[in-house]
């Protein structure tokens, strides 16, 4: 048995038997097979070489006069290799003698003939170790490309375990049999992310070495509340996770049951409740679970999935589908904040030393009018289809505010000479995620319309702590004496000016937060949709007057272990079982 | 299961042969080294010296990098072991697989 941690993307529990899907651009882990599973796996051998060889002779058969001699020559040694027997018999003989997997054992063979080309002193040999590397990834792709194709057949329940999953992989999935997803690649914006919630499965990602820890069929339990991945659990471990299961699928039918029902404290207070959410299917979702509306809908799924740029038809299609989803409860969109780790989704934008602090969001916005532009006439043309507001991130000063309202005003002039409608007094909101915009809040408050205080990169960049980076990350905490005064100050400056403020990061889905940051004054949490239904329950648990206390005291304090054990101690009191 | 009848067909035959293009046994060489060689029925083995490779294998064959100069030994058995020594002996060291030598 193993235990792996990763990042929970996505609630709930799920035991079942693993499918893996290898793509054939990374390395092939070395995974066994059952004595029994022999034949299947040389068969799958013989037909990817088949298949190889096919689509090479058709490839060689259209080159013919009009191509240059090399060409055909390259097809020529890649058929010969596909051709040659005693290659192939390396490969099924270690199927047969090592048990691995097909995969694992043409990946193996065909490594091994690089390695001795690139080692050659002759320059023409070492090149054709890239032949090999060529051949190799023809065969494992139709190796697993078959496996792929399988996914649509599937006839039991599985839990997807990959290195990551790219749109096409998962366009497949049939919620009947797909229960869970697990990938060694990925955070909370990445696609097997998405997927997950939208199909409301369990996932954990950022596992880092999943896929070479696992084999196919191996019985794995996906718990995407506590982002833990248990791999061939022992008897024991499997009855503790099935109760557990048991209590979630209870917890959630009486959350459920309040679904309808206002958030509202035990004395009176309204508070507002929105969902988080990437793209337009999860718009559903929101109000399934009961929020008010949207409070942050991140952009940046638009550009990161695709290979072109998106037009501003298809920024438009995605937002009017979103507000008329949401049929007058409003929608907060955010324009891109592309940069720092989402970079490494996007292979389009180059590489920067300083990611965080660097060309990214509304700066890179700012110097890329227009595609900028491009994103604010799509909001503004769907502005008349609902209650729309436009939030800009990572604004650092009053300039750079000024500035965007500028190309704001500039992108309603051209509508105006177009004749096309749009909110003509759209409200217009900034992310607070910076100390600087934190400690000159007021004067940006009553030059904008609402706040929306951004606790996750607040927090990072506050501490000075890069959340990703495994040797730091334990210091990186949002409960921390220095995070919890900026954000008081945001809370009263927004106050003063008189205009909403909301809370978006993902300190608003964690229950052990809640009391405190309706105690400093927060009225609005946007947050993790599944999150909606218990954060709900919490805010029907409590008084405003407990939370009041509440956070008066933990602002006195001065460590943050401190204030982490008092509000969880706080919060297990009010509600047990979410615990 | 070899019968009577086949063992009177099984002929061995051996030569050595030297490698006489510049550039030795590269790629292209190899391929119609190879080709040739899976034209007979007879088992075709082939040796540097040092090591023993299947000579219808492009993989083993490319293995042996044998370059300007390296005598192979060449080992043929079955019915047509004359004709297929014969076939390579002419490839290797008469055309010199239609490349350039030293002059």
């Amino acid at each position: 048995m193993e235990i792996k941690k990763g990042i929970a993307v996505s609630p709930g529990i799920s035991i079942a038997k693993s499918l893996i899907i290898d793509s054939e651009d990374y390395r092939i882990p070395r995974r066994s097979i059952k004595s029994s599973q022999r034949m299947i796996e040389t068969q799958r051998i013989r037909n990817a070489f088949k298949d190889a060889i096919r689509d090479l002779t058709e490839l060689e058969t259209a080159q013919d006069s009009t191509a240059s001699g090399k060409i055909k020559d390259i097809f020529a040694v890649h058929l010969r290799f596909l051709r040659d027997r005693s290659m192939r018999k390396k490969m099924t003989d270690m199927i047969q003698s090592e048990l691995v997997t097909a995969a694992y054992a043409v990946s193996n063979v065909l490594d091994d003939i690089a390695q001795h080309f690139s080692t050659s002193e002759d320059a023409y040999m070492s090149e054709r170790a890239a032949d090999m590397y060529d051949i190799k990834r023809r065969l494992l792709k139709h190796l697993l490309g078959e496996k792929r194709d399988s996914i649509e057949k599937l006839t039991e329940q599985v839990v997807v375990v990959a290195r990551e999953l790219s749109p096409t992989e998962t366009a497949g999935f049939n919620k009947k049999f797909v229960k869970g997803i697990a990938s060694d690649a990925g955070g909370r914006t990445s696609h097997a992310a998405i997927v997950a919630r939208s199909l409301a499965i369990p996932a954990v990602v950022a596992l880092e070495d999943l896929t070479a820890c696992v084999s196919g069929g191996d019985t794995v339990i996906i718990d995407g509340n506590r982002g833990i991945v248990v791999i061939n659990p022992d008897s024991e471990t499997i009855r503790q996770y099935e109760q557990y299961s048991q209590d979630f699928v209870e917890l959630e039918h009486r959350l459920d049951a309040i679904r309808q029902e206002p958030a509202v404290t035990r004395d009176g207070t309204r508070i507002t409740l929105l969902g988080n959410i990437e793209f337009p299917d999860e718009a559903e979702l929101v109000l399934q679970k009961g929020g008010d509306g949207i409070g942050l809908y991140r952009t940046e799924f638009l550009y990161l999935n695709t290979e072109t740029e998106p037009t501003e038809d298809d920024h438009y299609e995605a937002y009017a589908r979103t507000a008329q989803i949401l049929t007058g409860r409003r929608v907060v969109i955010r324009t891109l904040d592309l940069g720092a780790d989402k970079y490494t989704q996007s292979k389009r934008f180059a590489r920067e030393p300083n990611p965080f602090l660097g060309l990214r969001s509304i700066r890179f916005c700012l110097q890329n009018l227009t595609m900028f532009k491009t994103q604010l006439r799509a909001i503004m043309r769907a502005s008349v289809l609902g209650d729309v507001k436009i939030m800009f991130p990572l604004i650092t000063n009053l300039h750079e505010l000024m500035q965007a309202k500028m190309i704001l005003r500039d992108v309603m002039e051209d509508l105006d000479e177009e004749s096309i409608p749009y909110n003509r007094d759209i409200p217009i909101g900034i992310m607070i995620e910076t100390p600087s915009a934190a400690l000159t809040a007021y004067s940006l408050a009553i030059n904008c319309d609402f706040f929306s205080i951004g606790t996750n990169d607040l927090t990072q960049y506050t501490l000075a702590v890069d959340r990703g980076n495994e040797h730091v990350s334990t210091l990186y905490s949002s409960a921390d004496p220095a995070v919890l005064r900026l954000i008081r100050t945001v809370t009263q400056d927004a106050h003063k000016a008189q205009i909403d403020l909301s809370v978006c990061g993902e300190m608003a889905s964690e229950p052990e937060h809640v009391m405190l940051l309706l105690g400093i004054g927060v009225r609005t949490l946007s947050l993790s949709v599944p999150m909606i239904p218990e954060i709900k329950q919490i805010v029907r648990s409590v008084t405003m007057e407990d939370c009041n206390k509440l956070a008066r005291k933990v602002l006195t304090m001065n460590s943050e272990r401190q204030i982490s054990a008092y509000l969880r101690n706080a919060a297990t009191k009010i509600l047990p079982e979410a615990f | 299961m070899q019968t009577e009848q086949d063992s009177l067909e099984d002929e061995v035959h051996e030569t050595e042969l030297e490698i006489r293009n510049s550039d030795g046994l590269h790629m292209r060489p190899a391929m119609k080294f190879v080709d040739i060689a899976n034209g007979f029925d007879s088992d075709i083995s082939v040796s540097n010296g040092q090591t023993d490779v299947d000579g219808k294998s492009i993989m083993q064959v490319t293995m042996l990098a044998a370059t300007f100069g390296t005598k192979l030994r060449l080992r043929a058995e079955g019915p047509d072991a004359r004709e297929a020594i014969e076939a390579l002996r002419e490839l290797v060291e008469e055309q010199h697989f239609d490349e350039p030598t030293p002059n």
